[in-house]
Protein backbone atom coordinates (compact mmCIF):
# COMPACT_ATOMS: atom_id res chain seq x y z
CA UNK A 1 0.00 0.00 0.00
CA UNK A 2 1.40 3.27 -1.30
CA UNK A 3 0.01 6.89 -1.54
CA UNK A 4 0.64 8.81 -3.93
CA UNK A 5 -0.04 12.99 -3.68
CA UNK A 6 -1.87 14.10 -6.46
CA UNK A 7 -2.62 17.69 -5.29
CA UNK A 8 -0.67 18.67 -2.52
CA UNK A 9 -1.68 21.48 -0.08
CA UNK A 10 -1.52 24.72 -1.83
CA UNK A 11 -2.97 23.45 -5.14
CA UNK A 12 -5.92 21.70 -3.18
CA UNK A 13 -6.71 24.87 -1.49
CA UNK A 14 -6.90 26.81 -4.84
CA UNK A 15 -9.13 23.74 -6.30
CA UNK A 16 -11.42 24.16 -3.48
CA UNK A 17 -11.69 27.48 -3.52
CA UNK A 18 -12.48 27.12 -7.10
CA UNK A 19 -14.99 24.73 -6.76
CA UNK A 20 -16.77 26.90 -3.45
CA UNK A 21 -17.07 29.43 -5.63
CA UNK A 22 -18.76 28.02 -8.50
CA UNK A 23 -21.25 26.19 -5.95
CA UNK A 24 -21.91 30.01 -4.05
CA UNK A 25 -22.46 31.36 -7.23
CA UNK A 26 -24.76 28.48 -8.08
CA UNK A 27 -26.94 28.98 -4.64
CA UNK A 28 -26.84 32.54 -4.86
CA UNK A 29 -28.09 32.90 -8.22
CA UNK A 30 -30.76 31.42 -6.17
CA UNK A 31 -31.58 35.12 -4.61
CA UNK A 32 -31.97 36.62 -7.98
CA UNK A 33 -34.20 33.82 -9.74
CA UNK A 34 -36.18 34.29 -6.72
CA UNK A 35 -36.55 37.89 -7.65
CA UNK A 36 -37.75 36.86 -11.20
CA UNK A 37 -40.28 34.60 -9.61
CA UNK A 38 -37.85 31.62 -9.90
CA UNK A 39 -36.59 28.86 -7.73
CA UNK A 40 -37.71 28.56 -4.01
CA UNK A 41 -35.14 28.48 -1.57
CA UNK A 42 -31.60 26.37 -1.06
CA UNK A 43 -30.42 23.83 1.11
CA UNK A 44 -26.92 22.27 1.43
CA UNK A 45 -26.36 18.40 2.46
CA UNK A 46 -23.51 16.76 2.39
CA UNK A 47 -22.88 13.26 2.62
CA UNK A 48 -21.07 11.52 5.45
CA UNK A 49 -17.80 11.82 6.38
CA UNK A 50 -16.01 14.14 4.15
CA UNK A 51 -18.70 15.59 1.90
CA UNK A 52 -20.38 17.33 5.02
CA UNK A 53 -16.68 19.01 6.44
CA UNK A 54 -16.64 20.41 2.28
CA UNK A 55 -20.57 21.59 3.11
CA UNK A 56 -20.03 22.94 6.10
CA UNK A 57 -16.83 25.37 4.57
CA UNK A 58 -19.12 26.20 1.62
CA UNK A 59 -21.62 27.81 4.25
CA UNK A 60 -19.05 29.57 5.99
CA UNK A 61 -17.34 30.75 2.96
CA UNK A 62 -21.41 32.17 2.14
CA UNK A 63 -22.10 33.65 5.19
CA UNK A 64 -18.45 35.34 5.38
CA UNK A 65 -19.21 36.93 1.84
CA UNK A 66 -22.12 38.51 3.07
CA UNK A 67 -24.11 35.86 1.44
CA UNK A 68 -27.87 34.33 3.46
CA UNK A 69 -26.82 31.50 6.40
CA UNK A 70 -28.23 28.64 4.35
CA UNK A 71 -29.81 25.80 6.35
CA UNK A 72 -27.75 22.43 6.12
CA UNK A 73 -27.94 18.69 6.41
CA UNK A 74 -26.03 15.57 6.74
CA UNK A 75 -26.19 12.16 4.89
CA UNK A 76 -24.96 9.09 6.16
CA UNK A 77 -26.06 6.43 3.65
CA UNK A 78 -25.15 3.24 5.29
CA UNK A 79 -28.44 2.16 5.61
CA UNK A 80 -28.99 2.89 1.91
CA UNK A 81 -26.15 0.87 0.42
CA UNK A 82 -26.63 -1.85 -2.17
CA UNK A 83 -23.87 -4.57 -1.30
CA UNK A 84 -24.93 -5.29 2.40
CA UNK A 85 -24.25 -8.62 2.54
CA UNK A 86 -23.91 -10.88 6.10
CA UNK A 87 -20.32 -12.13 4.69
CA UNK A 88 -19.33 -8.01 4.56
CA UNK A 89 -18.73 -5.56 8.11
CA UNK A 90 -21.01 -3.52 9.04
CA UNK A 91 -19.90 0.31 9.29
CA UNK A 92 -20.48 2.17 12.04
CA UNK A 93 -24.00 3.67 11.21
CA UNK A 94 -24.29 6.95 12.26
CA UNK A 95 -27.27 9.55 12.66
CA UNK A 96 -28.65 11.22 9.15
CA UNK A 97 -30.00 15.09 10.01
CA UNK A 98 -31.01 17.32 7.91
CA UNK A 99 -32.49 20.46 9.96
CA UNK A 100 -34.62 22.02 7.09
CA UNK A 101 -37.77 20.87 5.26
CA UNK A 102 -36.87 19.37 2.37
CA UNK A 103 -39.87 19.58 0.57
CA UNK A 104 -40.17 21.61 -2.06
CA UNK A 105 -36.81 22.78 -1.21
CA UNK A 106 -33.61 23.08 -3.83
CA UNK A 107 -30.92 20.94 -2.23
CA UNK A 108 -27.50 21.40 -3.09
CA UNK A 109 -25.67 18.10 -2.76
CA UNK A 110 -22.27 17.49 -1.77
CA UNK A 111 -19.61 14.69 -1.86
CA UNK A 112 -15.87 14.78 -1.93
CA UNK A 113 -15.53 11.79 -4.38
CA UNK A 114 -17.44 11.17 -7.19
CA UNK A 115 -16.35 7.23 -8.16
CA UNK A 116 -19.51 4.95 -9.23
CA UNK A 117 -22.16 6.79 -8.81
CA UNK A 118 -23.40 4.42 -6.23
CA UNK A 119 -23.34 6.56 -3.21
CA UNK A 120 -25.37 9.04 -4.64
CA UNK A 121 -27.99 6.88 -5.83
CA UNK A 122 -27.91 5.81 -2.17
CA UNK A 123 -28.08 9.62 -1.06
CA UNK A 124 -30.91 10.58 -3.56
CA UNK A 125 -32.90 7.56 -2.20
CA UNK A 126 -32.47 8.72 1.41
CA UNK A 127 -33.40 12.54 0.71
CA UNK A 128 -36.38 10.70 -1.00
CA UNK A 129 -37.86 9.39 2.73
CA UNK A 130 -36.84 12.44 3.72
CA UNK A 131 -39.57 14.21 1.82
CA UNK A 132 -39.50 15.40 -2.03
CA UNK A 133 -37.22 18.55 -3.09
CA UNK A 134 -38.34 20.87 -5.62
CA UNK A 135 -34.56 19.66 -7.43
CA UNK A 136 -31.45 17.96 -6.43
CA UNK A 137 -27.93 19.88 -7.68
CA UNK A 138 -24.77 17.70 -7.16
CA UNK A 139 -21.63 18.98 -6.80
CA UNK A 140 -17.93 16.43 -5.88
CA UNK A 141 -14.94 17.49 -5.76
CA UNK A 142 -13.30 14.82 -7.11
CA UNK A 143 -14.47 13.30 -10.26
CA UNK A 144 -13.26 10.09 -11.32
CA UNK A 145 -15.17 9.46 -14.71
CA UNK A 146 -15.84 5.94 -13.80
CA UNK A 147 -19.73 5.28 -13.51
CA UNK A 148 -21.66 2.42 -13.15
CA UNK A 149 -25.04 4.42 -12.97
CA UNK A 150 -26.70 7.13 -15.59
CA UNK A 151 -25.89 9.34 -12.12
CA UNK A 152 -23.90 12.74 -13.13
CA UNK A 153 -22.72 15.72 -10.94
CA UNK A 154 -23.93 19.14 -12.00
CA UNK A 155 -20.47 20.63 -10.34
CA UNK A 156 -16.64 19.25 -10.39
CA UNK A 157 -13.79 20.56 -8.75
CA UNK A 158 -11.43 18.87 -10.78
CA UNK A 159 -11.37 15.62 -12.67
CA UNK A 160 -8.54 13.06 -11.67
CA UNK A 161 -8.30 9.95 -13.65
CA UNK A 162 -6.66 7.03 -11.64
CA UNK A 163 -6.75 3.09 -12.50
CA UNK A 164 -9.39 1.22 -10.92
CA UNK A 165 -7.34 -0.43 -8.16
CA UNK A 166 -6.67 2.92 -6.71
CA UNK A 167 -8.31 4.40 -3.90
CA UNK A 168 -8.55 8.34 -4.75
CA UNK A 169 -9.14 10.53 -0.98
CA UNK A 170 -9.74 14.10 -0.49
CA UNK A 171 -7.95 14.45 2.70
CA UNK A 172 -9.46 17.74 4.68
CA UNK A 173 -7.30 19.51 7.60
CA UNK A 174 -10.45 18.65 9.99
CA UNK A 175 -10.28 15.44 9.91
CA UNK A 176 -6.73 14.58 8.47
CA UNK A 177 -4.70 17.33 9.46
CA UNK A 178 -4.32 18.94 6.49
CA UNK A 179 -5.84 19.45 2.69
CA UNK A 180 -4.34 17.05 0.26
CA UNK A 181 -5.52 14.51 -2.81
CA UNK A 182 -3.81 11.20 -3.04
CA UNK A 183 -4.23 7.75 -4.65
CA UNK A 184 -3.69 4.94 -2.55
CA UNK A 185 -2.79 1.78 -4.29
CA UNK A 186 -5.03 -1.43 -2.34
CA UNK A 187 -2.40 -4.30 -3.12
CA UNK A 188 -4.20 -7.38 -3.10
CA UNK A 189 -7.33 -5.80 -3.77
CA UNK A 190 -9.15 -6.94 -0.64
CA UNK B 1 -30.82 -18.05 1.57
CA UNK B 2 -28.03 -16.83 1.29
CA UNK B 3 -27.20 -13.72 -0.53
CA UNK B 4 -26.13 -13.25 -3.79
CA UNK B 5 -22.47 -12.20 -3.38
CA UNK B 6 -21.74 -8.98 -4.18
CA UNK B 7 -18.86 -7.16 -5.22
CA UNK B 8 -17.60 -4.99 -2.77
CA UNK B 9 -18.89 -1.39 -2.89
CA UNK B 10 -16.39 0.60 -5.17
CA UNK B 11 -17.90 3.59 -3.55
CA UNK B 12 -16.68 2.27 0.03
CA UNK B 13 -14.45 4.63 1.66
CA UNK B 14 -13.45 2.60 4.60
CA UNK B 15 -11.72 5.98 6.39
CA UNK B 16 -8.96 5.95 8.55
CA UNK B 17 -10.65 6.47 11.65
CA UNK B 18 -8.87 9.30 14.02
CA UNK B 19 -11.54 9.09 16.49
CA UNK B 20 -10.18 6.54 18.96
CA UNK B 21 -12.46 3.57 20.30
CA UNK B 22 -14.69 4.34 23.30
CA UNK B 23 -12.08 1.72 25.80
CA UNK B 24 -10.72 -0.28 24.20
CA UNK B 25 -6.99 1.09 24.98
CA UNK B 26 -6.02 -2.43 24.57
CA UNK B 27 -3.38 -1.46 22.29
CA UNK B 28 -3.40 -4.34 20.10
CA UNK B 29 -6.47 -3.89 18.42
CA UNK B 30 -6.87 -0.21 18.56
CA UNK B 31 -4.62 1.87 15.24
CA UNK B 32 -3.68 -1.80 14.51
CA UNK B 33 -3.94 -3.40 11.14
CA UNK B 34 -4.36 -1.48 8.19
CA UNK B 35 -5.85 2.25 6.95
CA UNK B 36 -8.29 1.09 5.27
CA UNK B 37 -9.75 -1.61 8.23
CA UNK B 38 -13.19 -0.88 9.55
CA UNK B 39 -14.15 -0.61 13.24
CA UNK B 40 -15.62 -3.87 13.97
CA UNK B 41 -16.56 -4.55 17.51
CA UNK B 42 -19.37 -6.73 16.39
CA UNK B 43 -19.32 -10.29 14.99
CA UNK B 44 -22.10 -12.04 16.44
CA UNK B 45 -24.74 -13.89 14.55
CA UNK B 46 -26.58 -14.25 17.91
CA UNK B 47 -27.49 -12.09 20.37
CA UNK B 48 -28.46 -15.09 23.43
CA UNK B 49 -27.61 -12.84 26.56
CA UNK B 50 -26.20 -9.89 27.78
CA UNK B 51 -23.66 -11.70 30.40
CA UNK B 52 -21.58 -13.06 27.06
CA UNK B 53 -21.36 -9.89 25.66
CA UNK B 54 -18.45 -7.31 26.27
CA UNK B 55 -18.59 -3.59 26.47
CA UNK B 56 -16.99 -3.07 23.64
CA UNK B 57 -19.79 -4.87 21.78
CA UNK B 58 -23.03 -2.85 24.18
CA UNK B 59 -21.05 0.21 23.16
CA UNK B 60 -20.96 -0.39 19.50
CA UNK B 61 -24.90 -1.73 19.74
CA UNK B 62 -26.06 1.70 21.97
CA UNK B 63 -24.16 3.57 18.92
CA UNK B 64 -26.04 2.07 16.60
CA UNK B 65 -28.65 2.08 18.36
CA UNK B 66 -28.35 6.23 18.40
CA UNK B 67 -28.32 6.37 14.91
CA UNK B 68 -31.22 4.36 14.60
CA UNK B 69 -33.22 6.53 16.86
CA UNK B 70 -32.95 9.17 14.54
CA UNK B 71 -34.55 6.89 12.06
CA UNK B 72 -37.77 6.82 14.14
CA UNK B 73 -38.02 10.54 13.64
CA UNK B 74 -38.46 10.67 9.85
CA UNK B 75 -41.38 11.06 8.07
CA UNK B 76 -40.85 7.94 6.60
CA UNK B 77 -39.75 5.76 9.23
CA UNK B 78 -37.75 3.24 7.36
CA UNK B 79 -34.63 2.39 6.07
CA UNK B 80 -33.86 0.09 3.09
CA UNK B 81 -30.86 -1.79 5.54
CA UNK B 82 -32.44 -5.37 5.74
CA UNK B 83 -34.57 -5.54 2.41
CA UNK B 84 -35.32 -9.15 1.35
CA UNK B 85 -34.63 -10.28 4.76
CA UNK B 86 -36.87 -12.80 6.35
CA UNK B 87 -37.58 -12.28 10.27
CA UNK B 88 -39.58 -14.75 12.16
CA UNK B 89 -40.91 -14.29 15.55
CA UNK B 90 -41.20 -17.32 16.74
CA UNK B 91 -43.32 -17.31 20.35
CA UNK B 92 -44.01 -20.26 22.57
CA UNK B 93 -45.21 -17.68 25.10
CA UNK B 94 -47.78 -14.71 25.45
CA UNK B 95 -46.44 -11.60 24.34
CA UNK B 96 -47.64 -8.31 23.10
CA UNK B 97 -45.42 -5.53 23.39
CA UNK B 98 -42.27 -7.16 22.98
CA UNK B 99 -43.30 -9.09 19.61
CA UNK B 100 -44.45 -5.59 18.60
CA UNK B 101 -40.91 -3.91 19.05
CA UNK B 102 -39.32 -6.73 17.51
CA UNK B 103 -42.02 -6.34 14.48
CA UNK B 104 -41.67 -2.66 13.89
CA UNK B 105 -37.93 -2.80 14.39
CA UNK B 106 -37.71 -5.19 11.59
CA UNK B 107 -40.28 -3.39 9.42
CA UNK B 108 -38.23 0.16 9.61
CA UNK B 109 -35.51 -1.88 8.66
CA UNK B 110 -37.58 -2.55 5.63
CA UNK B 111 -37.36 -6.89 6.17
CA UNK B 112 -40.40 -8.88 5.75
CA UNK B 113 -41.78 -10.28 8.81
CA UNK B 114 -44.06 -13.58 9.80
CA UNK B 115 -45.62 -13.96 12.93
CA UNK B 116 -45.60 -17.64 14.72
CA UNK B 117 -47.73 -18.55 17.42
CA UNK B 118 -46.65 -21.05 19.34
CA UNK B 119 -49.11 -21.40 21.59
CA UNK B 120 -52.13 -22.11 18.85
CA UNK B 121 -49.94 -24.26 16.16
CA UNK B 122 -48.53 -27.11 14.84
CA UNK B 123 -47.18 -27.19 18.84
CA UNK B 124 -49.99 -28.06 19.84
CA UNK B 125 -49.55 -31.13 17.34
CA UNK B 126 -46.64 -32.02 19.07
CA UNK B 127 -44.05 -30.46 16.63
CA UNK B 128 -40.55 -29.71 18.34
CA UNK B 129 -39.29 -26.73 18.67
CA UNK B 130 -36.62 -27.81 15.96
CA UNK B 131 -38.80 -29.55 13.75
CA UNK B 132 -40.82 -26.05 13.99
CA UNK B 133 -37.99 -23.99 13.26
CA UNK B 134 -36.51 -26.29 10.77
CA UNK B 135 -39.81 -25.69 9.00
CA UNK B 136 -40.21 -22.47 9.08
CA UNK B 137 -36.12 -21.78 7.79
CA UNK B 138 -36.74 -23.92 4.95
CA UNK B 139 -39.40 -21.02 4.06
CA UNK B 140 -36.08 -18.58 3.51
CA UNK B 141 -36.55 -16.98 6.66
CA UNK B 142 -32.92 -14.92 7.70
CA UNK B 143 -33.78 -14.52 11.44
CA UNK B 144 -35.36 -16.02 14.00
CA UNK B 145 -36.63 -14.13 17.34
CA UNK B 146 -37.23 -16.08 20.16
CA UNK B 147 -39.26 -16.53 23.01
CA UNK B 148 -39.40 -20.20 24.82
CA UNK B 149 -40.06 -21.19 28.41
CA UNK B 150 -37.27 -23.32 28.55
CA UNK B 151 -33.98 -21.57 29.59
CA UNK B 152 -31.20 -22.19 27.01
CA UNK B 153 -33.89 -22.69 23.80
CA UNK B 154 -32.52 -20.13 21.55
CA UNK B 155 -28.99 -21.44 22.35
CA UNK B 156 -29.90 -24.74 21.40
CA UNK B 157 -31.75 -23.80 18.35
CA UNK B 158 -28.75 -21.24 17.71
CA UNK B 159 -26.31 -24.05 17.13
CA UNK B 160 -28.84 -26.16 14.60
CA UNK B 161 -29.74 -24.04 12.26
CA UNK B 162 -28.57 -21.59 9.69
CA UNK B 163 -30.60 -18.66 10.57
CA UNK B 164 -29.20 -15.72 13.21
CA UNK B 165 -31.35 -15.93 16.63
CA UNK B 166 -32.24 -13.41 19.00
CA UNK B 167 -33.63 -14.58 22.60
CA UNK B 168 -36.75 -12.64 23.06
CA UNK B 169 -36.79 -14.15 26.44
CA UNK B 170 -35.99 -17.89 27.64
CA UNK B 171 -37.54 -18.59 30.57
CA UNK B 172 -35.93 -17.25 33.61
CA UNK B 173 -32.46 -17.09 32.13
CA UNK B 174 -32.05 -14.15 29.82
CA UNK B 175 -34.12 -11.15 28.41
CA UNK B 176 -31.02 -9.62 26.28
CA UNK B 177 -32.87 -7.20 24.42
CA UNK B 178 -34.68 -5.60 27.47
CA UNK B 179 -31.40 -5.47 29.32
CA UNK B 180 -29.94 -3.42 26.89
CA UNK B 181 -32.59 -1.06 26.43
CA UNK B 182 -32.81 -0.45 30.49
CA UNK B 183 -28.61 0.38 30.36
CA UNK B 184 -29.45 2.42 26.88
CA UNK B 185 -32.09 4.43 29.20
CA UNK B 186 -30.41 4.54 32.38
CA UNK B 187 -27.08 5.70 30.38
CA UNK B 188 -29.23 8.14 27.98
CA UNK B 189 -30.80 9.78 31.42
CA UNK B 190 -28.09 9.83 33.55
CA UNK B 191 -25.02 9.98 31.63
CA UNK B 192 -23.32 7.02 32.81
CA UNK B 193 -23.82 4.26 35.24
CA UNK B 194 -20.31 4.38 36.53
CA UNK B 195 -20.42 3.86 40.08
CA UNK B 196 -24.59 3.85 40.25
CA UNK B 197 -26.35 2.38 43.03
CA UNK B 198 -29.45 0.32 41.02
CA UNK B 199 -31.92 -1.53 43.06
CA UNK B 200 -33.89 -4.27 41.11
CA UNK B 201 -37.09 -4.51 42.99
CA UNK B 202 -39.75 -7.76 42.90
CA UNK B 203 -39.63 -10.94 41.85
CA UNK B 204 -35.99 -11.64 41.06
CA UNK B 205 -35.97 -15.43 41.22
CA UNK B 206 -38.36 -15.72 38.44
CA UNK B 207 -37.37 -13.14 36.50
CA UNK B 208 -35.24 -12.80 33.51
CA UNK B 209 -35.29 -8.98 32.82
CA UNK B 210 -33.66 -9.12 36.68
CA UNK B 211 -30.55 -11.37 35.43
CA UNK B 212 -30.02 -9.44 31.93
CA UNK B 213 -30.54 -6.61 34.08
CA UNK B 214 -27.88 -7.15 36.76
CA UNK B 215 -25.51 -8.30 33.86
CA UNK B 216 -26.09 -5.08 31.66
CA UNK B 217 -25.73 -2.65 34.62
CA UNK B 218 -22.69 -4.53 36.60
CA UNK B 219 -20.45 -4.71 32.74
CA UNK B 220 -20.89 -0.88 32.82
CA UNK B 221 -19.91 -0.20 36.29
CA UNK B 222 -22.94 0.28 38.45
CA UNK B 223 -23.71 -1.54 41.94
CA UNK B 224 -26.62 -3.58 42.05
CA UNK B 225 -28.76 -4.40 44.36
CA UNK B 226 -31.41 -6.93 44.17
CA UNK B 227 -34.67 -6.29 46.32
CA UNK B 228 -37.59 -8.30 47.65
CA UNK B 229 -38.93 -10.51 49.88
CA UNK B 230 -36.88 -13.50 50.82
CA UNK B 231 -38.66 -16.37 48.92
CA UNK B 232 -38.34 -14.24 45.23
CA UNK B 233 -34.45 -13.25 45.93
CA UNK B 234 -32.19 -15.86 46.04
CA UNK B 235 -28.91 -15.22 47.79
CA UNK B 236 -26.45 -17.08 46.02
CA UNK B 237 -26.62 -14.33 43.34
CA UNK B 238 -24.69 -12.39 45.73
CA UNK B 239 -21.78 -14.58 44.61
CA UNK B 240 -21.72 -12.97 41.44
CA UNK B 241 -20.94 -9.33 42.84
CA UNK B 242 -24.13 -8.19 43.65
CA UNK B 243 -26.05 -6.83 47.08
CA UNK B 244 -29.34 -8.69 48.38
CA UNK B 245 -31.85 -6.62 50.66
CA UNK B 246 -35.03 -7.64 52.12
CA UNK B 247 -36.19 -3.90 52.56
CA UNK B 248 -37.07 -1.56 50.09
CA UNK B 249 -37.66 1.16 52.40
CA UNK B 250 -33.97 0.12 54.02
CA UNK B 251 -31.84 0.78 50.19
CA UNK B 252 -34.37 3.65 49.23
CA UNK B 253 -32.86 6.65 50.47
CA UNK B 254 -29.61 5.70 48.62
CA UNK B 255 -30.30 4.70 44.88
CA UNK B 256 -29.94 6.60 42.00
CA UNK B 257 -32.43 3.75 40.03
CA UNK B 258 -35.46 1.81 40.88
CA UNK B 259 -35.84 -1.02 38.09
CA UNK B 260 -39.40 -2.52 39.03
CA UNK B 261 -40.35 -5.71 37.93
CA UNK B 262 -43.92 -7.20 37.01
CA UNK B 263 -45.33 -9.35 39.96
CA UNK B 264 -47.12 -12.12 38.47
CA UNK B 265 -50.27 -13.10 41.06
CA UNK B 266 -49.68 -16.68 40.10
CA UNK B 267 -46.57 -17.02 42.20
CA UNK B 268 -48.61 -16.02 44.66
CA UNK B 269 -50.99 -18.62 44.77
CA UNK B 270 -47.57 -21.03 44.89
CA UNK B 271 -47.36 -19.57 48.01
CA UNK B 272 -44.42 -17.18 47.75
CA UNK B 273 -45.72 -14.22 49.35
CA UNK B 274 -48.91 -13.67 51.19
CA UNK B 275 -50.70 -11.52 49.24
CA UNK B 276 -51.10 -8.99 46.71
CA UNK B 277 -51.35 -6.07 49.62
CA UNK B 278 -48.99 -7.27 51.31
CA UNK B 279 -46.31 -7.14 48.76
CA UNK B 280 -47.62 -3.90 47.36
CA UNK B 281 -47.11 -2.56 51.10
CA UNK B 282 -43.41 -3.43 51.35
CA UNK B 283 -42.09 -3.13 48.01
CA UNK B 284 -44.60 -1.04 46.09
CA UNK B 285 -43.32 1.93 44.84
CA UNK B 286 -45.56 4.98 45.99
CA UNK B 287 -45.84 8.70 46.27
CA UNK B 288 -44.97 8.49 49.82
CA UNK B 289 -41.83 6.17 48.78
CA UNK B 290 -40.81 8.70 46.32
CA UNK B 291 -40.13 11.48 49.08
CA UNK B 292 -38.18 9.48 51.12
CA UNK B 293 -36.23 8.66 47.43
CA UNK B 294 -33.40 10.64 46.26
CA UNK B 295 -35.14 13.36 44.26
CA UNK B 296 -33.35 12.60 41.12
CA UNK B 297 -34.17 8.93 41.25
CA UNK B 298 -35.03 7.15 37.95
CA UNK B 299 -37.92 4.81 37.75
CA UNK B 300 -37.87 1.81 35.27
CA UNK B 301 -40.34 -0.48 34.60
CA UNK B 302 -40.21 -3.24 31.62
CA UNK B 303 -44.36 -3.36 31.55
CA UNK B 304 -46.91 -3.84 31.24
CA UNK B 305 -47.25 -2.54 34.46
CA UNK B 306 -49.72 -3.58 37.50
CA UNK B 307 -51.17 -0.25 38.74
CA UNK B 308 -51.37 -0.05 41.93
CA UNK B 309 -49.21 -3.76 43.37
CA UNK B 310 -45.83 -2.64 41.90
CA UNK B 311 -46.19 1.22 41.18
CA UNK B 312 -48.88 3.31 41.64
CA UNK B 313 -50.20 5.57 38.72
CA UNK B 314 -48.69 8.73 40.32
CA UNK B 315 -45.25 7.57 40.50
CA UNK B 316 -45.63 5.79 37.23
CA UNK B 317 -47.08 8.82 35.10
CA UNK B 318 -44.65 10.74 37.20
CA UNK B 319 -41.86 13.38 35.90
CA UNK B 320 -39.33 10.28 37.38
CA UNK B 321 -40.46 7.91 35.48
CA UNK B 322 -38.62 6.73 32.18
CA UNK B 323 -40.93 4.08 31.25
CA UNK B 324 -42.25 5.12 28.13
CA UNK B 325 -38.47 6.20 26.73
CA UNK B 326 -37.80 2.50 27.53
CA UNK B 327 -40.74 1.48 25.32
CA UNK B 328 -39.10 4.06 22.29
CA UNK B 329 -35.63 3.16 22.95
CA UNK B 330 -36.48 -0.48 23.04
CA UNK B 331 -37.27 -0.11 19.03
CA UNK B 332 -34.01 1.13 18.21
CA UNK B 333 -31.99 -0.78 20.60
CA UNK B 334 -33.73 -3.86 18.87
CA UNK B 335 -33.43 -2.28 15.34
CA UNK B 336 -29.64 -1.92 16.48
CA UNK B 337 -29.57 -6.23 17.37
CA UNK B 338 -31.20 -7.34 14.09
CA UNK B 339 -29.04 -5.33 12.28
CA UNK B 340 -25.68 -5.92 13.64
CA UNK B 341 -26.39 -9.95 14.21
CA UNK B 342 -27.53 -9.96 10.07
CA UNK B 343 -24.11 -8.72 9.23
CA UNK B 344 -22.12 -11.32 12.04
CA UNK B 345 -19.85 -13.90 11.02
CA UNK B 346 -21.40 -17.46 9.62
Amino acid sequence: MSDTIIFNAAETSRLLDKFFHELAARVRGGDAARHAGGEGPWGIVGIHRRGDLLAERLQHRIRDEGGPALPSGVLDITLYRDDFTPARPQPTVRPSQIEFDIDGANVLLVDDVFFTGRTIRAALTQLADFGRPRRVVLGVFIDRKMRELPIHPDHVGVVVERPRNERVQLRLAELDGRDEVVAIREDGGR
Amino acid sequence: MTPPSREPHPDSRPNPRPEVVAGAATGASAGAGAPGDERRPWRRRHLLDVASLSREEIEFLFETARSFREVSTRSVKKVPALRGRVVVNLFYEPSTRTRISFTLAAQRLSADVVDFNGETSSVKKGETLLDTARNIIAMGVDTVVLRHPAPGAPQFLSERVQACVINAGDGAHAHPTQGLLDLFTVIDKLGSVENKRIAIVGDIRHSRVARSDMWAFLRFGAKVVLVGPPTLVPSSLRDIGVDVSYSLDEVLPEVDVLCLLRIQSERQEQGLFPSLEEYSRLFGLNSERMRRARPDVLVLHPGPINRGIEITPEVADGPRSAILEQVTNGLAVRMAALYLTAGGDA
